[in-house]
């Protein structure tokens, strides 16, 4: 299985043509303002202004199926192990009690613990598509230019970039050695035993880890050679100009997040929504 | 009047600390300004160190030990950083990717001018002009995995030209291309010191190849001191190319076959240059003499066949498209093409590591299509071209038994066989020794000792010899020689021409997924269309054969090898 | 004399690449443990590897980025408490960069002693007290199942950083070179 990290594709749509620095400031945003708010019409909310935003930057149900089976596996896992380790936690925090359901013991069904399950579960669900406008409509040369626009350092940023540009030479690497490994007698089925998988998973990491120690001293001797770090500051060839509709978009995600937190302070007094009392 | 050295070493020592002993003795040596310099040397020489210490990675990332001094442009280079440097010597490394930092061309051009605070505009103007030097203007946008060798190269190329610096230095440039590729590379630095007269240093050990363009002096290494410092013609006249172990040009060799001493006076530092008139006669009557070898009569047994066999990775572009050939049982044969051509694919097809969409594989004309990846490592084993890349122990024993362990086999019959392997291997005093102390050769036999150990009938080597130098080119040759007179039929995936030339009388050649010749060496070294199409270039032979006036130059050819054949059995007797 | 918090080219090199390497160790070789939601990711031992080698900004540095990308490849987007903590805990295994003798050629009883105490001290801040303080603050998971959850993945990761990154380390040393001791045969 070959994974491209960003499936970027040019396409000409207003979420592409944004830089890439307002797409990473806008992403947190939204991000924050979801992961901060418990209330399940303000997630609800924000999470339908994301599918619209998934529309218009015209991606389609093939390039994210897989994602979203993960996320629902994880989901749907999540749901079932809260439930089990804190069937009350809904009337812990809402502090009240309508029994729907008596199932065994303490499990009993409360709508509570319901109204707590279904609003982390939106929760959740509403930032993958944020990431995933962000993943597939970013160009990979502008990140490493955002990030440093935003006031990261510019070398941990140029980090980031070799991550992305040495990323397809190392998968591979990894598929070559993974293959001969294999043509040795390695077992990477799932019939191996746990301590035997462990051993063989060394059989890969060292000599992935020890080719790939090689070039470190190569790259690094490349780049000493053309300049890198010399000044305090660096410019990025791929760093595009804030046009209007940057700030715009700025604008707007910093506006849905204040709103999510003067929602939470002033209507409802708490991160929760709490619709029992 | 005399010039001013733009380079100049003065009793110059270097010691690396890690070293017991300096790896640069006494280096005096000085480059005027324009010059056009090659230096050779066999690995470990310290040709690589020179570098280091002329673009200042000696003493800013490489520490140890200084004597002498060394001025660049009048700086003495110990109290430079390597910034400063950097504004004088632009470097191209031997590994562009290694060297191509960027996403994209665009961006790698420009990353100099990035770390120089350069404004956006002005850099997309230098790119844009740079980049047209070298001929990549139109891929700025491209990724490095959708280029070829030659045009990473001249990324890298155009990535320290950005800078106007005034000396170029070539570390190894052609060790990672393919020969057409290469004698472009060659020629882009020939035109870049013609139009700029920049000073130019070249960093390599395969000497003919470079001397397809003028060079102003060479300097040969040898354990760390200048040994040579001559013009090409007065070099490949003298014995110091052969005592170094450095490759002469394949053209000296066949005069020299011929009796005939080579001088100065001869030109013979290029084969253009070369006067024919006082060596065309013993040269023809030499090639006359040349006995044919009897061909050989017996029916021989194939071991192994593809039958029309088609791979795609996606569905629409072919890989291989209906690749048919066989190979008889203790053959040893290459398979050449350029990058993409579909080798690798064909190495890992016969390893049931990829399967294909159609076509059959017959091992002994029993089809494999059912055995695993692990029972065909049994009869298929393929050896990676970096040995770090299959290592995974520490110790020489247990990687070579890593297979057999993996297999469940006794542990008293593993330490049997393993002896055995390293013995055939020239490995057994290592036996207990760390992989890590070993050279490079002894790793890469130690990584054959260890497909070698599942007795598989034949073994697939990708680009066995890449980037080694004629010694341990040999030195690995011949011990696959062996293996081979052992009954071990080999593949070896390459674009090494001396190794087709020297080591496999037959050649099955890819281009775009389709074999478009399977023939003897001789003949793909001449042929102008294979040629072309797999990116080789003609054998000097060639050249040579045509400026003496020998018609069929793919026989000159053939009788070289046939000839050298008998020198070498001769001189192992 | 190395510092702790230096950061050269060669830095920023092994951050890059170390984290592409984690990426994919994270999304292709982990063993399932029984409890859902926790595997033995043998990515911990990389990220420890690197930490010990290259430092503490490396090792927290590959360990955040690599951590976000697999998430964002596989999910979407990262899960921030989750990926903090990793960073947290790549960030103090390289307190085992000054500590042991690994550049040198040494990696000897004594720093693998030194270099599990200071993994297993990473882990359980990481594991046990960043990583589920956040899920609670972020996302008011129940406190029990996180700290469970926590305490599983403390003894997974230290597991792993133990076992892969101890056996890594001891095959690096073998490679260094000790100073002036190399001679031509």
């Amino acid at each position: 299985m070959k994974i491209k990290l960003f499936s970027y594709n040019r396409l000409d749509t207003p979420i592409h043509r944004l830089s890439g620095i307002t797409k990473l400031i806008t992403f947190l945003f939204l991000t924050f303002a979801v992961m901060f708010s418990y209330d399940i019409r303000v997630i609800i909310a924000v999470m339908i202004f994301a599918l619209i935003l998934l529309r218009v930057s015209k991606i389609k149900f093939s390039q994210i199926k897989v994602m979203m089976i993960y996320v629902l596996i994880f989901l749907v896992t999540n749901a079932i192990i809260t439930f089990f380790f804190a069937p009350e936690y809904g009337v812990e925090i809402y502090g009240t009690r309508h029994e729907i359901l008596k199932i065994f013991g303490r499990y009993n069904l409360t709508r509570e613990q319901l109204f707590y399950q279904t609003t982390k579960f939106f929760k959740y669900a509403s930032v993958i598509p944020f990431g995933i406008i962000f993943l597939l409509t970013t160009d990979p040369s502008e990140f490493a230019a955002s990030l440093s626009g935003m006031g990261i350092s510019y070398k941990v940023s140029y980090a980031v970039a070799l991550t992305l540009r040495y990323f397809p030479d190392i998968q591979r690497d990894y598929q070559d050695i993974s293959q001969a490994q294999q043509a040795r007698g390695l077992e990477i089925s799932k019939k191996a035993s746990l301590l035997n998988r462990f051993k063989n998973a060394l059989l890969i990491i060292v000599p992935l880890i020890f080719s790939t120690i090689e070039r470190i001293e190569l790259i690094s001797n490349a780049m000493d050679l053309r300049g890198f770090g010399k000044f305090k500051t660096r410019t990025w060839y791929k760093k595009k100009k804030l046009k209007k509709q940057d700030y715009l978009a700025i604008i707007v995600s910093v506006l849905i997040f204040i709103i999510t937190i003067l929602i939470s302070v002033f209507i409802n007094k708490s991160r929760f929504y709490n619709p029992f009392i | 009047m005399r010039q001013k050295p733009i380079i100049e070493f003065i009793n110059y020592s270097f010691q690396y600390y890690s070293q017991a002993e300096p790896t640069l003795h006494d280096i005096n040596l000085k480059i005027n300004p324009g010059e056009k310099i090659l230096i050779v040397g066999p690995s470990g020489s310290g040709k690589s160190t020179l570098g280091y210490c002329i673009n200042g990675l000696i003493p800013f990332s490489y520490k140890g030990k200084i004597k002498g001094s060394l001025k660049v442009q009048d700086l003495i280079t110990e109290d430079q950083n390597i910034f400063i440097l950097s504004k004088i010597i632009g470097t191209v490394l031997q590994d562009s990717d290694g060297q191509f930092v960027g996403l994209t061309v665009g961006e790698d051009i420009a990353f100099a001018m990035e770390n120089d605070n350069v404004k956006i505009d002005e850099m997309n103007e230098r790119v844009r002009k740079v980049s047209a030097k070298v001929d990549m203007e139109k891929l700025l946008n491209s990724s490095p995995f959708e280029l070829s060798g030659g045009q990473k190269q001249k990324t890298s190329l155009a990535g320290v030209m950005v800078d106007d610096v005034d000396i170029l230095l070539f570390d190894e440039p052609l060790a990672n291309l393919d020969p057409a590729t290469g004698k472009a590379t060659i020629e882009i630095i020939d035109d870049i010191h013609k139009q700029t007269g920049k000073t130019i240093i070249i960093i390599e050990h395969r000497l003919e190849d470079v001397l397809y363009c003028d060079i102003d002096r060479v300097i040969v290494m040898e354990e760390g001191r200048i040994v040579a410092d001559m013009c090409p013609d007065e070099l490949v006249s003298s014995s110091i190319l052969v005592q170094d172990g450095i490759r002469e040009p394949l053209y000296v060799t066949a005069l020299k076959y011929a009796g005939i001493s080579v001088s100065k006076d001869m030109k013979p530092g290029y084969l253009s240059s070369l006067d024919v008139n006082t060596v065309s006669q013993p040269l023809k009557e030499w090639y006359q003499s040349i006995k044919k070898p009897e061909e050989e009569s017996e029916e021989k047994q194939s071991i192994l066949r593809m039958d029309n066999v088609s791979f795609s990775y996606d569905g629409k572009h072919q890989i291989l498209d209906n690749v048919s050939f066989k190979v008889d049982k203790g053959e040893m044969i290459a398979i050449v093409g350029k990058n993409g051509a579909g080798k690798s694919t064909i190495a890992k097809v016969l390893c049931g590591f990829e399967i294909q969409d159609s076509g059959d594989i017959y091992y002994q004309g029993q089809n494999v299509i059912d055995k695993s990846i692990k029972e065909r490592a049994e009869i298929i084993g393929l050896v990676m071209q970096n040995p770090n890349q299959m290592i995974s122990k520490t110790l020489v024993f247990d990687e070579v038994a890593l297979g057999l362990r993996l297999r469940n086999v006794d542990e008293e019959e593993i330490r049997e066989r393993v002896k055995k392997i390293l013995e055939i291997c020239g490995l057994a005093p290592f036996i207990e020794w760390p992989i890590s102390a070993l050279s490079f050769g002894q790793k890469k036999r130690v990584t054959i000792a260890s497909i070698l150990i599942l007795d598989p009938k034949i073994i697939i080597l990708d680009e066995p010899t890449a980037g080694q130098d004629y010694r341990h080119y040999t030195e690995i040759m011949k011990f696959l020689e062996e293996i081979n007179k052992l009954g071990v039929t080999i593949i070896m995936i390459t674009h090494d021409m001396h190794l087709m030339q020297e080591y496999t009388p037959r050649a099955v050649v890819l281009a775009e997924g389709k074999v478009i010749a399977d023939t003897h060496a001789s003949v793909v070294l001449t042929d102008h269309e294979i040629i072309k199409r797999a990116n080789l270039k003609e054998t000097s032979l060639y050249n040579l054969a045509q400026r003496v006036g020998i018609s069929d130059k793919t026989d000159f050819v053939q009788s070289f090898i046939n000839f050298e054949k008998g020198v070498r059995v001769s001189s192992e007797d | 004399m190395k510092k702790y918090f230096e950061v050269n080219t060669k830095t920023i090199v092994a951050t890059g690449l170390g984290a592409a390497i984690f990426t994919i160790l994270f999304m292709f070789i982990k063993v399932p443990s029984p409890i859902p939601e926790t595997s033995l990711q043998t990515a911990y031992g990389l990220s420890a590897f690197f930490a010990v080698v290259f430092g503490p900004i490396a090792g927290g540095l590959i360990s955040f980025i690599g951590h976000a990308l697999s998430d964002a490849v596989q999910y979407g987007s990262p899960w921030w408490s989750w990926v903090i903590a990793s960073g947290v805990s790549g960030f103090i295994f390289g307190f085992a960069y000054k500590r042991t003798r690994v550049e040198d050629g040494e990696f000897k009883l004594t720093d693998i002693v030194t270099f599990n105490v200071i993994q297993i001290i990473g882990n359980a801040i990481a594991w046990l007290i960043v990583a589920p303080i956040l899920d609670i603050l972020i996302y008011a998971e129940p406190a029990n199942l996180v700290f469970t959850q926590g305490a599983i993945a403390t003894v997974m990761n230290s597991i792993s950083a133990g076992v892969i990154g101890t056996l890594l380390l001891i095959a690096y040393a073998g490679t260094r070179t000790k100073k002036g001791s190399l001679s031509k045969k």
